[in-house]
């Protein structure tokens, strides 16, 4: 197979259309506007559905529709229009809807700025709209991961009937970098739970999401958080480079993990042992990762482009909090390998 | 003996949780009628609001989806979408689309949705205990209008079937009351004319029907039924608003 040099946002849009993602309803918003874009100019060429929605309430609205007669259906936004989608994602966690949502983050709160970001970490991974619910998140580290995850992200969701977002950010989504996309594979077949009308099938489909007394919601949010213990137990993901010997090791996600592989070769080259920890899963959060370290003195460098919010998943993970420090970028600004290099030493000389 | 009326064969055994004298039954029972003298039965899926017919989704052997507060129209929109040969039914109440989902039902029309919406209309939100609605009438008390509802706080009633009718993506707008055994027929017509239009290919087909809440009117039955003929209908009056099916564009 040969590469293609292709934009972020574009190469995953792309790779979602040849994974049978046919049906993209979205809003507007940057820095996710490119797969939209993207699904609008391939549509009649290749018998897509696109929708421009009125609002990201409908856009998420209009994919839960879609996903409930079993069709891959998406929708890409942004920060702000994450918050309006959250009512629907609380409402496709209850339901059992297998969607796709791409969250491009930029540095918040509110309006905030178009920059690269992580700070809507807490809020996708601790549910982010109303009651005890989670989503698979993905953090894809360069455009070829961002790509590949079209695909594992629709097969998540309807392995576990579960919303999986795809957590990119506005770097990830702009950057432009060689990719091999994927092959055309997918063969739609009908789900025996989708509400597409019978149609043939021998019984009539129910999808809801009220309550019928406290017993009986009591019993579904217990089935529930099965289902999330069963997906922390196969789906942790993550990536581990030169944490072998490490006495530190670097702990990072998306974007800014990309600077930190370059940091760990400063430090080594000044004989320093760092390794770096990349979550792939945001959620499930890789606790796994961090189990052979638990009795040992390795201590963590935990860099965000936030305030700090995976940093106390870690600390969690751990089970040591002072062994835990951390770094973060707030506004848009990344940081460059050497000030990551440079503020590691400051904290462990 | 023969059987002239009985339960519509695609209606569950689950018993109504509605109100006595409420105007839901005789809708979810007109819309049973309908697939099942139509035989749509196999290719209906209806999206359910929140508001009293929450638990709808339980009376019909249907696809059925319980939507968001006001989101139905934006389900559905996902929902026509993915299978345009079905009877995509979208069933609101009158503060589900018209306060929380004015959006949704709004740009529904606006893209001309090939789905048809039943528009519950009893002018006050019913589930909750009995608020007010965008629609409820002036003067009228409500727990949250305890003196009456007064233009110079809440504005005026909406009236949603002469709104639609406006939209270029509207195909066919009506109102109908389930006042009378004759009204109730003008409705099963209207709404059925929808079903037809919708399985045509047609636009947004819209039916806003006036139902009695004799709980949240605090009425008796009787009077609740005489409110709507005597008072409701001189805000919102009977009639077809558009029917582009019949060749002609607006009234």
């Amino acid at each position: 197979m040969s590469k293609v040099f292709m934009q972020g946002n574009e190469a995953f849009a792309e790779a979602a259309i040849r994974c049978g993602c046919k049906y993209f309803f979205g809003y507007p918003i940057t820095p996710s506007s490119e797969i939209p874009e993207y699904y609008a100019k391939k549509a009649p060429s290749e018998d897509l559905t696109f929708v421009q929605a009125e609002t990201e309430v409908s856009a998420f609205n209009m994919v839960a529709g879609v996903a409930a007669t079993g069709k891959r259906g998406m929708t890409a936004t942004s920060g702000p229009g994450f918050s309006l989608g959250c009512e629907a994602m609380s409402y496709m966690s209850a339901a059992s809807l297998p969607a796709v949502i791409v969250d491009c983050m930029r540095p918040g709160p509110a309006d905030g700025e178009i920059l690269g970001s992580q700070g809507d970490y807490n809020q996708l991974t601790k549910g982010g709209g109303h009651g005890d619910y989670n989503t698979i998140v993905l953090a894809p580290y360069s455009v070829q991961e961002y790509a590949d995850f079209a695909s594992l992200s629709f097969e998540l969701a309807e392995k576990y009937r579960n919303p999986v977002v795809v957590a990119s950010d506005g770097t990830i989504a702009k950057l432009m970098e060689n990719v091999e996309l994927p092959k055309k594979n997918y063969e739609f077949k009908r789900s025996d739970w989708a509400c597409d009308g019978m149609n043939g099938r021998s019984h009539y489909n129910d999808i809801t999401t009220c309550g019928d007394g406290p017993e009986q919601w009591e019993h579904f949010n217990i089935t529930l958080q099965q289902k999330y213990q069963t997906i922390q137990q196969n789906e942790q993901r993550w990536e581990e480079i030169n944490t072998e010997d490490a006495d530190i090791i670097i702990v990072a996600f998306g974007s800014l993990a990309r600077v930190c592989m370059d940091t760990i070769k400063i430090a080594r080259e000044n004989g320093k042992k760092v390794g770096l920890i990349r979550p792939i899963t945001l959620w499930p959060f890789p606790e796994k990762a961090f189990e052979k370290y638990e009795k040992t003195n390795t201590k963590f460098f935990v860099t965000e482009l936030n305030a700090g919010q995976m940093v106390n998943d870690v600390k969690i993970a751990v089970n040591d909090k002072n062994r835990v420090e951390f770094y973060g970028k707030l506004g848009g600004i990344t940081p460059t390998p050497i000030e990551l290099y440079q503020k590691l030493c400051e904290i462990y000389p | 003996m023969s059987i002239v009326y009985q339960r519509p064969e695609v209606f569950t055994n689950e018993y109504m949780k509605y109100c006595g004298g409420c105007g839901h039954g005789i809708i979810n029972r007109l819309i049973g009628e309908i697939i099942e003298e139509q035989n749509w039965k196999e290719k209906t899926v209806i999206v359910w609001p929140i508001g009293c017919s929450v638990y709808a989704d339980k009376y019909f052997k249907v696809d059925s989806i319980c939507a968001l507060h006001g989101r139905a129209p934006a389900m559905g929109t996902g929902i026509k979408r993915s299978c345009p040969e079905d009877l995509v039914i979208v069933y609101q109440g009158d503060g589900d689309m018209v306060s929380e989902g004015m959006a949704e039902i709004m740009h529904a029309g606006i893209r001309g949705e090939k789905f048809t919406v039943v528009f519950v209309n009893n002018a006050i939100y019913g589930m909750t205990g009995g608020q007010m609605a965008p629609t409820t009438l002036m003067e009228q008390v409500t727990t949250t209008t305890p003196y009456g509802r007064k233009q110079e706080n809440t504005g005026n009633p909406v009236n949603m079937a002469e709104i639609i009718s406006q939209l270029e993506g509207c195909y066919y707008s009506e109102r109908v009351a389930v006042t009378s055994p004759a009204n109730i027929q003008k409705t099963k017509k209207a709404i059925k004319k929808a079903f037809q239009y919708q399985m045509e290919g047609k636009g947004l087909s819209f039916v806003e029907v006036l139902s009695p809440c004799p709980t949240g009117w605090k009425m008796k039955p009787a009077d609740a039924l005489k409110h709507i003929n005597d008072i409701v209908v001189k805000q919102y009056p009977l009639a077809v608003f558009k029917d582009l099916g019949r060749g002609e564009k607006q009234l």
